[in-house]
């Protein structure tokens, strides 16, 4: 160790910072690229292991296992026992002809949609609405930020109870305005109507957030410029505004776009995805399969899952895309 | 050489991570060997804490047994999915109370031992409590108690609307009564049938009552019954948000003094004396009348199979304890559950003779996973629950909904 030190201390002094590796002879090379980096590459991996170990215990092995689960016939006897044999397909095929599939498919892209429009249109209404500037505009926009506070078993319960048909408050204030009840949680014509608005509620503080934080990024010479040159409010807001934030808009909606494909709690809370599969969505369904009756039925639920997963997975691609084009 | 040397510092650094225990690969489920130390033990009644005596008649059947008996209690649906994990990962308590439906699915996963292999007898157990936890003819664990479904009515509410409660036979006889109750400007019935298991556990007494037959969903009696509900539904007898009804927020419900009639359990009598109006409680009738065959409820106390099988011998102690006539009447006045042996019963019905409709409910009882269904039950019962919801959210009519039931019931099996 010491000798390949002062050898390589005397040929970069010979050198003098020339890149010497090609000046090398292949033996030198060979020795320095066995010795010399070798502290530095264990320090290296020293640091590295903790991320290394984190991800391969948290990331790669659960979505090994999910995989695993998912080609695998398991019944409850090979879940404990072991020796579920392998089934190929069959999972998936048995999840795809299933008729809930369709219905879980449809329901997740309006539940993910309508969510990501409404929650987009209101947080950034509310944002730029904040971005003026007011006496107790920060006290309001904390008060706003309550949705993302709460624990979702709270918000969810509670939706739950003002959704009520029978002693709702959403259904009494609807009968002093004269309109007749309404079976919010328990009509399929509306039970995914209902947790998407609970939805909507919750994810508005997010987006409220980025925009707001974006909404700081553009400069106030462009407003400034623009009202002296005549712009009323809605040409500032189209011409500036919404095209400086586009970049924050789109990591807003991408992020938005995945989380809430995912949404689970509030759904099963609310609903459990029924009545019927009328409010089920593949993250619902999946654990309906795993754990919603007293015979688990492992194998089709990963499957559920895995295909949520790659769903994800390809907005999750398009995230990273749209990140490394967008200028530093 | 210098992959090991980075695989150490990855484990090290793993350990460091994650703290030493889970580098130790201890072993769970005591580890001692039998005659002394712990014993661990896991029952689904979060609801009783350290000093309720539910809590103490478990530690002392463990110091009775010369152990230390440790209590973990968590939520039925919990406890049953933490059952299925720890058989995996071979870290089973010695002793764990089981909801009475999910026994058979125990026994299927090989996770329970028998109980005549631990020596004890269950022929003194009234039989169709037992048989709830019995698969090709083996016990699984002895009932710590039984509970089961009524109707409760709201004594205020039938005579102001000119009912008498000894009239309610058959199903049109309660019709007519609910009918009453709603002209009368009340409401009729609620009941619980939420997309779950309690859904089916509700709709049971009424699918049994027609004289259905799981096996085959689709019958006319399965139909007759959910027709019945469908229609108090539609008709207003019954709140649309039964959909959503859980037998807690059917309780709440009912306990308003808005409802003339509720269907609920034995375990409901502690707060039935808390709603501040008068009740009375009669058994479900059948469509024809006579009593309803009603579905048992609670739980088994098992034995999960163990390595050191000589901890079967403690286990067994414990469990005779649990289970001994003076200790099933103390557990059972608390649970607000019916004794699985009449000479018990008899004992709780002369503390309380407010129980003796309840007694005579449970004669009439069945094991939802009885009569050679075992696993086959959760399949019927989820697909049956499915169709009930399919049914009173207006999306099916009771016939194809009770029939796409039975065909996905049958795709399962296949």
């Amino acid at each position: 160790m010491s000798t390949a030190h002062a050898d390589d201390l005397h040929r970069s002094a010979a050198t003098s910072r020339a890149p010497s590796q090609d000046a090398d002879p292949p033996q030198a090379t060979a020795r320095r690229g066995r010795w010399v980096p070798r502290g530095s590459q264990l320090a290296a991996w020293a640091f590295l292991a903790p991320v290394v170990v984190y991800l391969g215990a948290f990331y790669a092995y659960p979505l090994y296992r999910n995989v695993d689960l998912s080609v695998r016939h398991y019944t409850v006897r090979s879940f404990v026992q072991g020796g579920a044999p392998f089934s190929g397909w069959d999972n998936f095929r048995q999840v795809i002809d299933n008729p809930t599939f369709d219905t879980a498919l449809r329901n997740t892209m309006v539940f993910t949609l309508v969510s990501i429009l409404f929650q987009y249109v209101l947080g950034l209404s509310l944002a730029v609405f904040f971005h003026r500037g007011f006496r107790l505009a920060p006290t309001l926009r904390a008060l706003f930020l309550i949705p993302w506070l709460l624990p979702l078993i709270v918000s969810a319960s509670t939706w739950s109870w003002m959704f009520n048909s029978e002693s709702g408050v959403v259904n009494y204030g609807l009968h002093l305005v004269g309109v007749g009840k309404v079976d919010w949680l328990t009509s399929p014509h509306w039970a995914l109507t209902s947790v998407i608005i609970a939805n909507i509620w919750i994810g508005i503080p997010f987006n409220l957030v980025i925009l707001y934080s974006g909404l700081q990024n553009i400069p106030a010479e462009l407003y400034e410029a623009a009202s002296l040159d005549g712009a009323t409010g809605w040409q500032q807001f189209r011409r500036i505004t919404f095209p400086l934030l586009r970049p924050v808009s789109a990591i807003t909606v991408l992020l938005g776009l995945i989380y809430t494909l995912k949404v689970f709690d509030l759904i099963w809370i609310m609903t459990r995805g029924g009545p019927g599969d009328s409010s089920t969505t593949l993250s619902t369904w999946s654990y309906r399969y795993g754990f919603g009756s007293l015979l688990p039925d492992f194998g089709p639920g990963a499957a559920v899952g895995n295909i949520l997963i790659l769903i994800a997975l390809a907005f999750g691609l398009f995230y990273i895309r749209l990140q490394r084009s967008q200028p530093a | 050489m210098r992959i090991s040397r980075s695989a150490v510092s990855a484990v090290v650094a793993c350990c460091a991570l994650v703290g030493t225990g889970a580098c130790s690969g201890s072993g769970s489920g005591g580890g001692s060997s039998s005659g002394s130390g712990t014993y661990t033990f896991w029952d689904p009644y979060p609801q009783f804490d350290s000093s309720d005596a539910w809590a103490k008649l478990v530690a002392s059947c463990g110091t009775q047994a010369g152990v230390t008996l440790k209590r973990t209690a968590m939520d039925t649906t919990d406890l049953n999915n933490k059952a299925l994990l720890a058989g995996q990962q071979g870290s089973l308590p010695d002793l764990m109370m089981v909801d009475n439906p999910f026994v058979s699915t125990l026994v299927q996963a090989g996770i329970l031992t028998k109980t005549s292999d631990l020596g004890l007898d269950t022929s003194a157990l009234q039989k169709n409590i037992v048989g709830a936890g019995t698969t090709d003819g083996a016990a699984y664990g002895i009932p710590i108690g039984a509970n089961t479904l009524a109707l409760y009515y709201n004594k205020a509410i039938l005579s102001q609307a000119g009912i008498d409660p000894g009239t309610v036979k058959d199903w049109a006889s309660l019709t007519a009564a609910l009918e009453k109750a709603k002209s009368a400007g009340k409401k009729g019935i609620t009941f619980g049938a939420i997309g779950t298991e309690e859904g089916s556990f509700q709709f049971l007494p009424w699918f049994w009552g027609a004289g259905g037959d799981l096996t085959k969903l689709d019958s006319a009696q399965g139909v007759a019954a959910l027709s019945l509900w469908k229609d108090w539904v539609s008709k207003g007898l019954a709140p649309n948000d039964v959909l959503s009804n859980t037998q807690t927020t059917s309780w709440q419900e009912f306990a308003t003094g808005q409802y003339a009639f509720g269907e609920n359990g034995t375990w409901q009598l502690a707060n039935a004396a808390k709603v501040g109006f008068d009740y009375g409680i009669i058994n479900i009738p059948g469509q024809n009348g006579g009593s309803a065959p009603v579905p048992t409820g609670g739980e088994f106390v098992t034995v999960p199979v163990q390595k050191d099988t000589a901890r079967y011998a403690v286990d067994k102690k414990i469990m005779e304890c649990l289970t001994s006539n003076t200790n099933l009447l103390s557990t059972d006045t608390t649970l607000s559950y019916i004794a699985p042996v009449p000479a018990v019963q008899d004992q709780q019905v002369q503390q309380n003779p407010a129980l003796k409709p309840w007694v005579s409910a449970l004669a009439a009882a069945r094991g939802r996973t009885s009569g050679g269904l075992g696993t086959k039950y959760p399949v019927i019962s989820e697909q049956m629950w499915t169709a009930v919801q399919g049914a009173l959210s207006g999306g099916k009519n009771p016939q194809s909904a009770m029939e796409d039931a039975q065909k996905a019931a049958d795709a399962h099996k296949s």
